[in-house]
């Protein structure tokens, strides 16, 4: 099986008012059948230019976009409209017509693909149904939430039954609670009908929740990509960090090591959490009493991805210098340990 | 309403007909025109469907040129044409050419406004389902944007029959031109006031029309 969408040193310039902007760099990424694929970035990283040189909805400058075996680059605009059909696309802000009923939304891409009349109308009861927005058929968009209109436009999405679904920043302009909502719809759409899901997002929080593979985007470039957990266990870029301490703000800044070096005596020091196959967890309660060291936590975060925690606590340690050493270098065969007071004490 | 001792009602229902029949016709003409020159000057401007800068540019320039043109003027200026079309150069017949053309280029700028005004977002969803731009200019542009188009051209209607009155000063008939004859040009205020009026009825008529079918395509 060849993957669904193959990016080959794809770039993206477009002519800027102060010269030309690379907003995708030399893009080179597999998105394997069946996953749940998060790009992660700031505004301006090139995510959205990414996804929609996925959909053809941009024609790269240079590389090559291979989605579900067709080559999409070289393509004439006539010949790109069939394969973006075949491609469901959300949006952030819905785009949902609003002179049609969710109904004649949601039938919309079953007639620009021809459907005859009553295939459309049983297949819009079905993905009402799936959405469960049966009862708002009638309705226009105007009278619905942020989270109904979303599922609008997921319907939609889904109409002609695509092999492949982009959410481009699906859930930004939704709350909390209709977020989590939304990411299990999507979810459910990923287990149930085995569609492949490319999530744009900005928050990790919706990365750690739905998907299993992650590319976090940088000025254009893919800085880093791979298991979910392994990026965010073991992040190598400092944008991947921030995405982290933004999300977990499990790690102290400086000023609240410094604020809490003078109300704990001892040691400070931040202990990652994370779960790595194959190795037993790091017993920290264990290890500390094993080396007479005693320890509270005075700060710290921890929360699940993909159903595996990770995070980071830090203790204010005392005892003997001798067994605290020893408990660090035992801790650091296991995890990473960050000593606060090696690091210099900010005048 | 009396002029010399006869009785002008007769005169006043005749060119309030000949007042519609021009209104009307160039509203159906230079509406329907200047729609389609709009939505091309919309779908033509730099990163919309139909991208294309010379066309633009031509279209652009052309509505530029012709629509500050004083219309007094502009009547008197296409008479050639209005002759060749109509055959006639006096009269309601040869006011509507230059009242549908200089309509279609106010209808177009009213139009391109209206469709600026649209969320590109809802465009890129039905390119991104596959559509192409025959079928977004017909079932996303236009549909979307019926309301305020509807409004912008009851706004048109209300200056065409400006208009109207400025074809009726150069023989074109309608009420303005019954004004002037009959009201302006023999001291008769009455007679000036009662043309008054009926515009001014037939205006409020056509914007209480306007309003409503727009409440009902906007739904509120």
């Amino acid at each position: 099986m060849t993957a669904m969408v193959s990016l080959r040193d794809v770039s993206k310039v477009f002519d800027g008012s102060s010269g030309p902007v690379r907003a995708v760099d030399g893009v080179t990424l597999d998105i394997e059948r069946g996953d749940v694929f998060g790009v992660i970035g700031y505004s301006g990283a090139g995510k959205s230019t990414l996804v929609r040189l996925i959909n053809a909805l941009e024609t790269p400058t240079s590389g090559q976009v291979v989605v579900d075996g067709t080559e999409l680059t070289g393509l004439r605009e006539r010949g790109l409209r069939p394969a973006r059909a075949g491609i469901g696309f959300i949006f952030q802000q819905f785009n949902l017509l609003r002179s049609r009923t969710v109904a004649a939304n949601i039938a919309y891409p079953l007639r620009v693909a021809r459907w005859p009349r009553a295939k459309r109308q049983a297949r819009v009861a079905e993905l009402l149904e799936f959405v469960g927005l049966s009862d708002k058929a009638k309705q226009y968009p105007d009278q619905l939430s942020g989270g109904q209109k979303q599922r609008v436009g997921i319907a939609r999405a889904l109409a002609t039954s695509p092999a492949l679904l982009l959410a481009d920043e699906a859930t930004s302009a939704l709350d909390p609670e209709t977020t989590k909502d939304v990411l299990d719809l999507l979810r459910r759409i990923n287990r149930e009908l085995g569609i492949t899901i490319v999530v744009i997002t900005h928050e990790m929080s919706v990365v750690s929740y739905l998907c299993n593979r992650v590319a976090v985007m940088e000025h254009g470039k893919v800085v880093e990509h791979g298991d979910v957990y392994e990026v965010f266990a073991r992040p190598e870029a400092e944008v991947t960090r921030r995405f982290i301490g933004a999300a977990l703000h499990d790690r102290p800044r400086p000023d609240v090591v410094a604020r809490l070096r003078e109300r704990h005596p001892g040691r400070l020091v931040t202990v990652a959490v994370r779960e790595v196959p194959g190795e037993p967890g790091v017993q920290i309660t264990e290890r500390l009493a094993a080396h007479g060291v005693a320890g509270s936590v005075v700060f710290g975060g921890i929360t699940e991805v993909g159903s595996r925690p990770l995070g980071s606590l830090t203790f204010a340690l005392t005892g003997p210098e001798a067994a605290v050493d020893a408990l660090l270098a035992d801790l650091r065969a296991h995890t990473e340990v960050v000593d606060h007071t090696a690091e210099e004490v900010p005048a | 309403m009396n002029s010399n001792g006869t009785s002008l009602w007769p005169e006043l229902w005749s060119a309030l007909g000949e007042t519609l029949q021009m209104a009307v016709a160039a509203l159906a003409i230079g509406g329907l025109a200047g729609l389609l020159l709009g939505i091309a000057l919309y779908v033509t401007r730099k990163g919309s469907i139909l991208a294309n800068r010379p066309v633009f540019f031509v279209l652009n320039v052309l509505v530029n040129i012709v629509r500050p043109i004083p219309f007094i003027i502009f009547i008197t200026a296409v008479r050639p044409l209005t002759q060749s079309l109509t055959g006639a150069s006096y009269g309601v017949e040869a006011a509507i050419p230059a009242l549908a053309i200089m309509a279609t280029f106010a209808t177009s700028r009213i139009v391109e406004q209206n469709l600026v005004a649209l969320d590109p977002g809802v465009i890129e969803a039905a390119r991104a389902m596959g559509a192409g731009p025959l079928r977004i200019i017909a079932t996303v542009i236009v549909p979307e944007t019926l309301g305020p188009l509807i409004l912008g051209f009851t706004f048109l209607f209300v200056g065409i029959v400006d208009m109207t009155a400025v074809a009726g000063a150069i023989g074109a008939g309608g009420l303005g031109d019954f004004a002037i004859v009959y009201g302006y040009q023999r001291f008769n205020d009455v007679v000036t006031w009662t043309a008054v009026a009926v515009i001014v009825v037939m205006v409020q008529l056509a914007q209480f029309l306007g309003n409503f079918l727009a409440r009902r395509v906007l739904r509120r």
